[in-house]
């Protein structure tokens, strides 16, 4: 029999070399005769092990990382094959505690199955919501998601139950599932990484909000940065197809729900929700101004669920376990469990799954073991481009949604991104500002116009141009395109820039004023 | 040169089709047309209109709303820089600086052999192993000064 040697397809993965990792691996067998069946797994998440090679022994899987090309050969010599000890042997893999201490229930399969291979995933679980959402009502399907407290995890926090409620009982004859896939938020990767190393639980999950609402016709808008989650998401549907998990009738149910990939053309915006129907649509990215709410007027004027990608992968294990499981994770309002990216300069980059209420210092220092450079952390943006950036003073701020917005933040997609303290917090509030003009759709004034001045305003500021005019200016900008602003670029762009201005004011001294004092 | 022209407005019309059965077909047809030709030739604008009923200053403002398409070719290698905050964090800028003056161009410009263009983009889902690029549509993480300086050598040999 072969022996099995898992080497992730996941684009974190490949970026680090895993591709040539492979076809090494690869040549090396086949020249010392060993027989080994190459698998391309996603990525558990521990992106500073990557390219994590791993071995199925009888004694479970060995890992081995981050191996380069360079140390295939010495891999061989030590007969990894068998999980001969080698200096990067990391031991068994679910024993690495940055893996261990997780509650992985969204990602419980990734890494751990062949992405495309469907047996793998009945073998671990899947499917097992779907079967019993198949004998649920569609009323008690949305009450199982309502009552599990699940809420959108693309950034906004609405109670994922209620939105599929709405739709449920918008008539219609055409109802649609779009999955939010547009994941721009600079420090993320968590939907990447799912629809990468587990595509069939975004399936499932689709497949059971189209049961839930009475859609039958599922999109996933994901972005051209993501080529292989793109293949690979696209390859599962049509095993799924052939496998009769997606057409007219599904698992023999009778009930009928197929699916695509859309490909969306690198537009920021677009992620969100509006714009990303206007996209698919054919048109402009542009905002469309709500009411109606896409869950009454959504793609092609019908009843439509937009959920993100994470949001749609958690309903699989609700329906399986149970809300009162699900539930049972988390703090406060914000229940279930989180698949956090820690991200920039941090030691021990990558996912982590689990339940709300960790302090932000525990997610950066103990977890993500503090900044790769060594330097002292600084500030630490959570919640992407448009999240609000932390000095260590709010370190002890917990996980959860409303406890980020008590300190002018926001969770957003969980992604977290650490600076060591070379960081120049000015001008980061400028690139906030300049991000902000970039991908503004135009739609609406206080984002268009008031993002290029707020660039204009931090360049003043800069050259020490009436310093306290600036900052005044500036504040009152970031409260009219806080409050003025159609959607959450321009409206939430105020976050970073105010942060940097409220919690490093050093940084924003005029540097002109610097040079002459020296 | 009228041939061409013609060629391609036959093959535009040939992928209009293709798709059409597609619920809001206009994006997937760009991508499509981008593909085919590198670029989104003005001709095409105007078989894709007739073809889906619309303005063509309707399909105009659609392709140049979304970064992704363009108007000219591109170099024959492609680099994309993150130019995002996680990438920031870990010497995006001094990247984005040294590739720069090794090109001799600007952002989103292509250089005068035509041989590479440079573009930045937000995020390319990488951000634990930052900075990250992507040359050719290959992706690239942990991008040190050297390793882009031998990725630069490799596209300009």
């Amino acid at each position: 029999m072969s022996i099995k040697v898992y080497i992730p397809l996941d684009s974190g993965s490949v970026a680090l070399g895993a591709d040539d990792v492979a076809a090494a691996i690869a040549k090396k067998a086949e020249t010392n005769g060993a027989d080994v069946k190459i698998v391309r797994n996603g990525s558990f998440g521990m992106y500073w092990l990557e390219p994590m090679v791993e071995v199925e022994t009888p004694d479970g899987r060995l890992a081995y990382g981050p191996v380069a090309v360079e140390d295939v050969d010495d891999l061989f010599v030590s007969d990894f094959l068998s999980g001969g000890d080698h200096k990067l042997s990391l031991g068994k893999t679910q024993d690495i505690s940055f893996l261990k201490n997780q509650s992985r229930l969204t990602f419980q399969r990734c890494g751990i199955i062949d992405p495309l291979s469907l047996e793998d995933y009945r073998a671990h679980d899947g499917l097992a919501g779907l079967e019993k959402a198949l004998k649920m009502s569609d009323a008690d399907i949305v009450k199982a998601v309502t009552d599990s407290g699940l809420r959108g995890r693309g950034g906004a926090g609405f109670p994922t139950g209620i939105k599929w409620n709405t739709v449920r009982q918008a008539p219609g004859d055409q109802k649609y599932i779009v999955c939010n896939a547009d994941e721009g938020d600079s420090g993320t990767f968590a939907d990447r990484m799912v629809m990468e190393g587990d595509p069939f639980v975004l399936i499932e999950g689709m497949i059971i909000a189209g049961l839930a609402t009475g859609a039958t016709k599922g999109y996933v808008y994901t972005r051209s940065e993501y080529p292989v989650a793109i293949d690979v998401m696209s390859e599962a549907i049509e095993v799924a197809r052939a496998a009769g998990l997606l057409g007219d009738n599904v698992l023999g149910s009778g009930k009928a729900f197929d699916m695509e990939v859309r490909m969306g053309a690198g537009a920021y915006v677009c992620g969100e929700e509006t714009s990303l129907l206007n996209s698919m649509e054919g048109k402009r990215g542009v905002v469309r101004a709500k009411p109606p709410l896409p869950a009454l007027e959504g793609f092609m004027g019908r009843p439509t669920v937009v959920n993100n990608v994470i949001s749609l992968c958690s309903v699989p294990v609700i329906l399986e376990k149970g809300s009162d499981y699900y539930r049972d994770f988390g703090m406060g309002r914000s229940r279930g469990t989180i698949p956090i990216q820690i991200a920039g300069n941090v030691k021990h980059g990558g996912l982590y799954e689990i339940g709300f209420g960790l302090t932000l210092g525990e997610i950066v220092e103990q977890i993500g073991g503090g900044t790769a450079t060594g330097r002292p952390i600084k500030a630490v943006q959570v919640g992407g481009p448009l999240g609000a950036y932390f000095p260590k003073e709010l370190f002890d701020t917990p996980f959860d949604y409303e406890e980020f917005t008590k300190q002018n933040g926001l969770i957003g997609h969980a992604g977290v991104v650490v600076f060591d303290d070379t960081v120049d917090m000015m001008k980061q509030a400028r690139f906030a500002m300049e991000f902000c003009a970039i991908e503004s759709c135009g739609k609406c004034t206080p984002c268009r116009i008031g993002s290029i001045r707020g660039t204009e305003v931090v360049d003043k500021l800069e050259r020490g141009e009436d310093p306290e005019l600036q900052i005044e200016l500036l504040t009152d900008l970031c409260q009219t395109m806080k409050f003025g602003s159609l959607c959450a670029l321009g409206g939430f762009t105020p976050y970073p820039v105010m942060s940097a201005l409220n919690h490093f004011p050093d940084d924003f001294k005029p540097r002109a004023l610097d040079i002459a004092a020296e | 040169m009228s041939n061409q022209i013609e060629e391609q407005s036959v093959r535009v019309a040939d992928i209009c089709d293709q798709m059409s059965g597609l619920e809001g077909p206009l994006l997937p047809i760009l991508h499509e047309v981008q593909e085919e030709f590198g670029h989104i030739p003005d001709g095409a604008i105007q078989t894709i209109s007739k073809k889906l009923n619309l303005s063509r200053a309707e399909v105009h403002g659609v392709a140049s709303f979304y970064h992704d398409f363009r108007e000219e070719k591109a170099g024959k290698h492609v680099i994309k820089i993150c130019r995002a905050e996680a990438c920031q964090a870990m010497g995006a800028d001094q990247l984005g600086e040294q590739v720069r003056r090794h090109l001799k161009v600007d952002w989103s410009q292509t250089t005068t052999d035509r041989k590479v263009t440079l573009e930045p983009v937000f995020c390319l889902g990488l951000c634990a192993c930052a900075p990250a690029a992507m040359v050719d549509g290959k992706v690239v993480g942990r991008v040190s000064p050297d390793r882009m300086n031998r990725l630069l050598e490799e596209v300009r040999s």
